[in-house]
C-alpha cells in the first residue's frame, strides 16, 4: 500500500489544465446566453463550461499530442505513430469517457470501496482497495483496450458520436485481482449470467442521479483468467482519466464493457440492463443492412469480441525515401478471441500480398507485434496497407465492413501514404 | 490641584480611543494591502469573473474574451467554439454546449433527420429540455452546416492533408 499511496501523491500533484468558474457565473453566464443552463448548481469543477474549449492544452497525465476530440466529457485519441511501443505508456492510452470523472481530491484509495451485490451471489459484500489487495491472489498481463467505436470516423452515411479515427487503442500491462476470485468470494450462484458495474464519475447533466454509463459482459467472459479488477498500469497506478484508483478490464471486449473509477459490480440472472446496454449502444444490427437502413432496436445486438485489427506504427505517414533505401514497417496487430496468425503488406492498393513477420502475444489478449522491409520499384506516390488474418482465416477487410447506425467496428486495413524520391 | 478635573480627563481618554481605533484601521488596511499583494490576482478575479467569459488556466489565471462572438470570428468560424458562425449560431452554442462540448458538434455530419434523431435521443435519455420554437432555427443551422458529404465505401486518403518528411534511415 505505502507504494500505491506514495505514487497516486505524483499523480495527483499533476495540476489539471484548468481552473474553473465558480456557481455562481457559471449560472450568470447561462442567463447572459440567453439559455437555461440545467442542473448549473451540480455542475462539476473539472471542465469547461459553454463550449469556451478550445483549449488544446494537454490533458492531465496523458501525452500532449493525443488528438483531443472532445473535452466535455473528454474523450483523446493516440495518432499511430505514437503508439509504437511494444506496451502503451500510460501517457499514451487513448481517453474515452462519457461522464465527468470523480474530482481527483476527493479519491482516497485507501478507503475506495468496491461493492457486490446482485442475483447471481449469494451475500452482499463489500472489500477497501487494500482489502482487496490483501486478500486475493495478484495477476498482471497485457491486455489490449479498443473502443468499440474505433474507426467511426469512415463510415459513410456518418454515424453519430466522437469520430474516432485509428486511435482508440492501446495494450499496457494491467495489475490486479481476478474478477473470477473475487465473485467466489462473494458465493457465486449457478444462475449467474451477467455482470455488470457502477463506477463514481458523473452524469455531464450534473444529475447527481443519473448513472452514467453501467456496462459489463457475460458470465463466461467474467470468468476468464484475464479479466481483472485492476488498479495498476505498468506498474503505477492508474491514470486519472482511465479510472484511478480501480477498474474492469476486459482484453477484446469493447472498452466500454472495463468500468471506470470502479464502486459497485452486480452479478445479474439476466442480461444486465444499464444505461447503454440497450437501445443503439455498443450495439450492431443482429442482421447486415445496407448503408443508412434505420434498424429498430430489438433488431440490434450486443458487440462481443472486437474483430481482428492492425495499425501500422512506424513510419508515421508521409515518409519521403530514397529509391535506394529499404523502408522498415512496424506494428501491432490483434484481435477480440484466439489470435492473430499473419500480418501481409500491400504496396500495390491491394493487388498483391506480401507476408510481414509477426511474434506471438505474450498472453491471450495482448497485441502481437509485427514487421517488414519494403524495397519499392520505381519513385512515385505510395500507400503501404496492412492486413491481419486470423486463425481462422477470418481477414481485414480493405473497404469499410458492414456499416451499422452507431459506426462500431471499422477494421478497416490501416493505410500510410509514402512517397519515394 | 495634583488631579485633573474629570471632564479633562475624560476628553483625553476619548482622544486616546480616537487615536487607538485609527491605528486599528491602519493596521486592518495594511493587512489587506499584504492579502491583496499575496494573492491580488484571484481577489481581483471575485469582481472580473462575473463579468468576463473566460476558462482560466492555470498559467493565465485570467484569459480574455469579449462578449461579442463576431469579434471572435476568422474565416467564418467562431475561433472558441470552432462553430460555423452563422444565423443560428447563437441557439446551437447556447445550447449544446450547456451540456458537452462544440467539439461534439462539429466532428458529426448528419442529416436534418438525423440531427433531430440525435435531439431525440438526448431529450429521451440525456436530459436535454424541451427546444420549443428555438428546434427550427438550431435544426436549420446544423443541417446546413455540417451535412454529410458522400465518401462512397471508403475516403481515399486525405494526400494534401498528409505533411511530408523525409524519414531518416542512414
Amino acid at each position: 500500500m505505502a507504494k500505491t499511496a506514495s505514487s497516486s501523491s505524483s499523480s495527483l500533484s499533476q495540476v489539471p489544465r484548468r481552473t474553473f468558474l465558480g456557481r455562481t457565473s457559471r449560472v450568470a453566464l447561462g442567463s447572459l446566453l440567453g439559455s437555461k443552463v440545467v442542473f448549473a448548481k451540480y455542475l462539476p469543477p473539472g471542465l469547461a463550461l459553454l463550449g469556451l474549449d478550445n483549449d488544446q492544452a494537454s490533458l492531465p497525465g496523458k501525452h500532449p499530442e493525443l488528438t483531443i476530440l472532445n473535452d466535455r466529457p473528454v474523450n483523446a485519441e493516440t495518432p499511430a505513430h505514437l503508439l509504437d511501443d511494444q506496451l502503451t505508456p500510460a501517457d499514451k492510452l487513448f481517453v474515452r469517457n462519457n461522464g465527468i470523472p470523480p474530482q481527483q481530491k476527493n479519491i482516497d484509495p485507501a478507503t475506495w470501496t468496491l461493492s457486490l451485490s446482485g442475483e447471481g451471489i449469494s451475500k452482499t459484500i463489500s472489500f477497501t482497495l487494500p482489502e482487496l489487495q490483501a486478500q486475493f491472489e495478484h495477476h498482471s498481463y497485457q491486455l489490449t483496450l479498443e473502443c468499440g467505436g474505433n474507426g467511426r470516423k469512415e463510415f459513410n452515411p456518418p454515424a453519430k458520436g466522437n469520430q474516432w479515427s485509428t486511435g482508440a487503442i492501446g495494450c499496457p500491462l494491467w495489475t490486479g485481482v481476478r474478477l473470477r476470485d473475487v465473485l467466489a468470494a462473494a458465493g457465486l450462484r449457478s444462475k449467474a449470467v451477467y455482470v455488470g458495474y457502477y463506477g463514481r464519475d458523473t452524469h455531464l447533466s450534473g444529475d447527481p442521479a443519473k448513472v452514467v454509463i453501467s456496462r459489463g459482459v457475460p458470465i463466461a467472459k467474467a470468468l476468464e483468467d484475464q479479466s481483472l479488477i485492476a488498479w495498476a498500469m505498468n506498474g503505477e497506478p492508474l491514470p486519472w482519466l482511465n479510472g484511478y484508483p480501480l477498474r474492469l478490464v476486459f482484453g477484446g471486449y469493447p472498452a466500454s464493457c472495463s468500468g471506470k473509477w470502479l464502486s459497485k459490480i452486480v452479478v445479474r440472472d439476466r442480461v444486465h440492463d444499464g444505461p447503454k446496454m440497450g437501445g443503439q449502444s455498443y450495439r450492431v444490427p443482429c442482421k447486415p443492412v445496407a448503408p443508412g437502413t434505420k434498424v429498430p432496436d430489438e433488431e440490434m445486438c450486443i458487440i462481443e469480441e472486437m474483430p481482428i485489427k492492425s495499425l501500422i506504427t512506424f513510419p508515421k505517414t508521409g515518409a519521403t525515401i530514397r529509391l535506394d533505401q529499404e523502408l522498415p514497417i512496424r506494428g501491432h496487430a490483434w484481435v477480440g478471441q484466439g489470435a492473430v496468425h499473419k500480418v501481409s503488406y500491400s504496396i500495390d492498393f491491394g493487388a498483391s500480398w506480401q507476408e510481414c513477420s509477426l511474434e506471438d502475444a505474450v498472453n491471450p489478449y495482448a497485441w502481437q507485434h509485427f514487421s517488414a522491409r519494403i524495397r519499392f520499384p520505381e519513385k512515385g506516390y505510395y500507400e503501404v496497407w496492412v492486413k491481419a488474418t486470423d486463425t481462422n482465416g477470418i481477414a481485414q477487410p480493405m473497404l469499410l465492413p458492414g456499416w451499422n447506425p452507431r459506426g462500431y467496428l471499422n477494421n478497416a486495413c490501416h493505410r500510410i501514404a509514402i512517397r519515394i524520391a | 490641584m495634583n488631579k485633573l478635573p474629570y471632564d479633562i480627563k475624560k476628553a483625553w481618554l476619548q482622544i486616546l480611543e480616537l487615536v487607538l481605533s485609527m491605528s486599528k484601521l491602519f493596521l486592518l488596511g495594511a493587512v489587506m494591502f499584504l492579502m491583496y499583494l499575496l494573492a491580488g490576482n484571484s481577489i481581483s478575479s471575485w469582481w472580473t469573473l462575473e463579468t468576463v467569459p473566460v476558462v482560466s488556466s492555470t498559467n493565465s489565471p485570467i484569459r480574455g474574451a469579449s462578449w461579442d462572438p463576431a469579434a471572435e470570428v476568422k474565416n467564418g468560424i467562431h475561433t472558441p467554439t470552432g462553430l460555423v458562425y452563422a444565423e443560428g449560431f447563437e441557439w446551437v452554442r447556447a445550447t449544446c454546449t450547456a451540456c458537452h462540448s462544440a467539439k461534439l458538434v462539429t466532428q458529426n455530419r448528419a442529416t436534418r433527420a438525423g440531427w433531430l434523431e440525435m435531439i431525440r435521443w438526448m431529450q429521451a435519455s440525456q436530459g436535454l429540455w424541451d427546444l420549443g420554437d428555438k428546434e427550427k432555427p438550431i435544426l436549420d443551422y446544423l443541417a446546413k452546416h455540417y451535412a454529410p458529404e458522400d465518401i462512397g465505401r471508403r475516403a481515399a486518403l486525405p494526400v494534401t492533408e498528409i505533411e511530408w518528411y523525409i524519414l531518416d534511415l542512414d
